[in-house]
């Protein structure tokens, strides 16, 4: 059988996925990065292998999110995309007229307009609005409800508490005390969804022109809550994908197999699932060669190197092609 | 800012003055800026304060700056670097020249402190100046040159390379025909770079606030790293054009004329500028803008806020970046990537081929 492989590195999650010649999803999996994001790619990619036929080979394997760059030596994509596009491709695959995909992940959040297929405009988020998936997490901790029922606890709310949602820091402490007020804990969870929906879109989506048909995709995407709230607020039907924690891996995969297609690039660079079992090591250093003193990382395979960036000048970059 | 300090350090060794350059502002600069600044203050200042502690370091005893007008905080700026300097226990001077039409008394008052020194007499000045300006327009013009090459080069960051050796062969000219004649070796280095013209390449405009445009620690390099992406990118400000079109005279009107259906107030900085230079842009048929702009810079924000409209209005795409010392490389690298990614895309549309993104 023969398909793609998407890898998106996050600083929160990695996931990895194949589809079929068609594009079609046929394995996903999500790994938690844990700031060591070559491990993550590696276990990913083992397991990966597990869940595939034995006869699986991979003609085209893509690479995005802030990790993409590492990903991309490490698996030995043919492509290496940034998660707007990547996120964009996935979404207008599933709902072919989609006119805005929200994304809120662990760290980053976005907002992706497109009109008749074409990105027209995007926003990432700007420091305050920045981990929400991870914000959810802490609270959810915090009240004592699994994660898995925070969106249930939401609808039932009757009556939403009103939480200050300028930022993450700030919705906290506001929440904090709301509790101490005693309000119930539908009540005080369904307006933490609203606050959070609230700063997403004062902040990441201001002046963007929201129209439907919208597409939520990103970790969170699994709270209902957060849903109901971007429901009620936009009012408009919100669509989650089935697949909404992997859109961005997807995309990888199918801009790969659409790279692929053109033809003009031969056989892929995928470094084969034995890449799991290899050892990876990546460095990073200082240079003094001037004033700019980029910091510049290289990443080695069983001692190797195969890869550098981080240059201004382009030095270390070229070595690397000349060896 | 940019590639303009030897110019000055020309002007101020001819006219007898033992001169420190602080080497190009780096991440350490920044860092040092950043430590003594108040917090808010904004990019521009932190780099320029890191860059006085750092000729400080180097043994200078005064500092020459640069001062502004309008309802920005920038004109004030070098009162708060004197009072921090001096705060720090640095015993130096520091002289602000005023722009000389819009404030010449402070302009003359600088001019006299610059000169009770000096030791070169009085009828050389003018020679003097007029070199420094013929190489300000010499750098100004080797660096237009590298850009119109650096979007076609084969072998990426080659231009680079070139532009630097460039820069040298520039700084060491002093007479009038060196300079003539450095300028055109450095052109001529320059075009002999291998290019593919066949590429037909997406044009992007780079507007802001002046420092960040001009400062490539400050915007991340960005104007670079579009080129070694394959975009071409006009930059709205080189010095010596903006010099001669402020300072000198107060030639702008295209500019403020366009700006003048969206944006008809004075908003301070560079503000009415970046809405008038998106309308330009638009209408000289790019294919899109990117603001820069220093995290909490007002003008900016004005002009941000409008630009919007503008860009829907002119149908042309705008992107803002807003920079300061947190600002990370990844997120602009992703932007960057995002924002061409989305040009291509129009573009591909309106030239009626299928809108697939594998660029
Ligand atoms: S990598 Fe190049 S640009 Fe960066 S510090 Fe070294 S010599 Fe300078």
């Amino acid at each position: 059988m023969r398909g793609y492989l998407g890898v998106d590195v996050g600083s929160v999650s990695t996931n990895l996925l194949t589809t079929d010649e068609q594009g079609n999803i046929i394995a996903s999996l999500y790994i938690r990065t844990q700031g060591q994001p070559i491990a993550a790619i590696q276990e990913g990619l083992a397991l990966l292998k597990k869940e595939l036929p034995a006869d699986f080979q991979v003609c085209g394997a893509g690479a995005t999110g802030s990790g993409r760059t590492l990903a991309g030596v490490i698996v030995g994509a043919d492509l290496v995309k940034n998660e707007i596009t990547a996120h964009a491709i996935a979404a207008s695959r599933l709902v072919p007229n989609v006119q805005t995909v929200l994304e809120v992940g662990g760290q980053d959040s976005k907002i992706i307009i497109l009109r008749e297929g074409v990105v027209t405009d995007f926003a990432m988020n700007t420091v305050c609005a920045a981990g929400t998936g991870s914000f959810l997490d802490h609270q959810a901790e915090r009240l004592n409800v699994p994660i898995e029922d925070f969106g249930t606890y939401a609808l039932q709310a009757d009556n939403p508490v009103r939480i200050a949602g300028r930022c993450t820091v700030f919705a906290e402490s506001d929440m904090v005390h709301k509790q101490q007020l005693g309000y119930s804990l539908q009540n005080i969870i369904a307006g933490l969804c609203e606050a959070l929906v609230r700063n997403y879109l004062n902040n990441v989506a201001r002046g963007k022109d929201i129209l439907p048909p919208v597409v939520f995709q990103g970790g969170v995407a699994a709270n209902i809550g957060i849903k109901a709230a971007f429901e009620k607020a936009l009012g408009t039907p919100v669509y989650v994908p089935d697949h909404y924690g992997v859109m961005g891996a997807w995309g990888a995969a199918l801009l790969a197999q659409e790279n692929m297609s053109t033809g003009k690039n031969g056989a892929s660079s995928f470094r084969g699932f034995e890449a799991a079992k290899l050892d990876y090591e990546a460095s990073s250093f200082d240079c003094q060669g001037c004033p700019n003193q980029c910091e510049v990382v290289s990443i080695s395979m069983e001692g190797k190197v195969i890869g550098r960036w981080g240059d201004r000048c382009g030095r270390w970059e070229n070595m690397l092609g000349n060896t | 800012m940019g590639n303009s300090p030897p110019v000055f350090k020309q002007i101020l060794s001819e006219l007898g003055y033992d001169v420190v350059v602080p080497p190009p502002p780096s991440r350490r600069t920044l860092d040092l800026g950043t430590k003594y600044a108040p917090e808010f203050a904004c990019i521009p200042f932190k780099i320029l304060l890191g860059s006085y502690l750092e000729a400080i370091d180097l043994g200078a005893d005064t500092i020459i700056s640069t001062g502004g007008v309008g309802p920005c905080r920038a004109g004030y700026y070098g009162e708060l670097h004197r009072g921090i300097l001096h705060d720090l226990g640095h015993d130096v001077d520091l002289i602000i020249i005023e722009p000389p039409l819009k404030r010449p008394a402070d302009f003359l008052r600088a001019m006299y402190l610059l000169f009770r020194e000096r030791k070169a007499p009085l009828w050389k000045l003018p020679d003097i100046f007029w070199r420094a300006w013929l190489k300000l327009n010499a750098i100004d013009c080797v660096e237009k040159a590298s850009h119109d090459i650096r979007t076609f080069e084969i072998d990426k960051g080659e231009t680079t390379t070139v532009f630097r050796q460039c820069m040298e062969i520039l700084d060491a000219a002093q007479s009038k025909i060196e300079i003539k004649e450095a300028t055109d070796a450095s052109l001529e280095l320059l075009s002999a770079i291998p290019q593919d013209r066949s590429r037909d390449p997406i044009k992007i405009g780079l507007i802001g606030e002046i420092y960040v445009v001009l400062e490539p620690l400050a915007n991340h390099n960005v104007q670079v790293k579009l080129e070694e992406m394959g975009v071409l990118v006009h930059r709205s400000i080189y010095l010596a054009e903006w010099t001669q079109n402020n300072a000198l005279t107060n030639r702008e009107y295209d500019v403020k004329k366009a700006a003048e259906p969206f944006l008809s107030e004075l908003v301070g900085g560079h503000g009415r500028n970046s809405i008038g230079e998106t309308v330009l842009y638009a209408q000289k048929g790019f294919d899109g803008v990117i603001q820069l702009a220093p995290f909490a810079c007002i003008p900016e924000i004005v002009a941000k806020s409008i630009l919007p409209y503008v860009s829907r209005k002119l149908n042309i795409p705008v992107m803002t970046l807003f920079l300061d010392e947190q600002t990370g490389e990844g997120g602009i690298r992703t932007r960057l990537e995002a924002f061409v990614d989305l040009l291509v895309q129009r573009k591909k549309k309106k030239e009626g081929q299928l809108a697939c993104v594998g660029i």
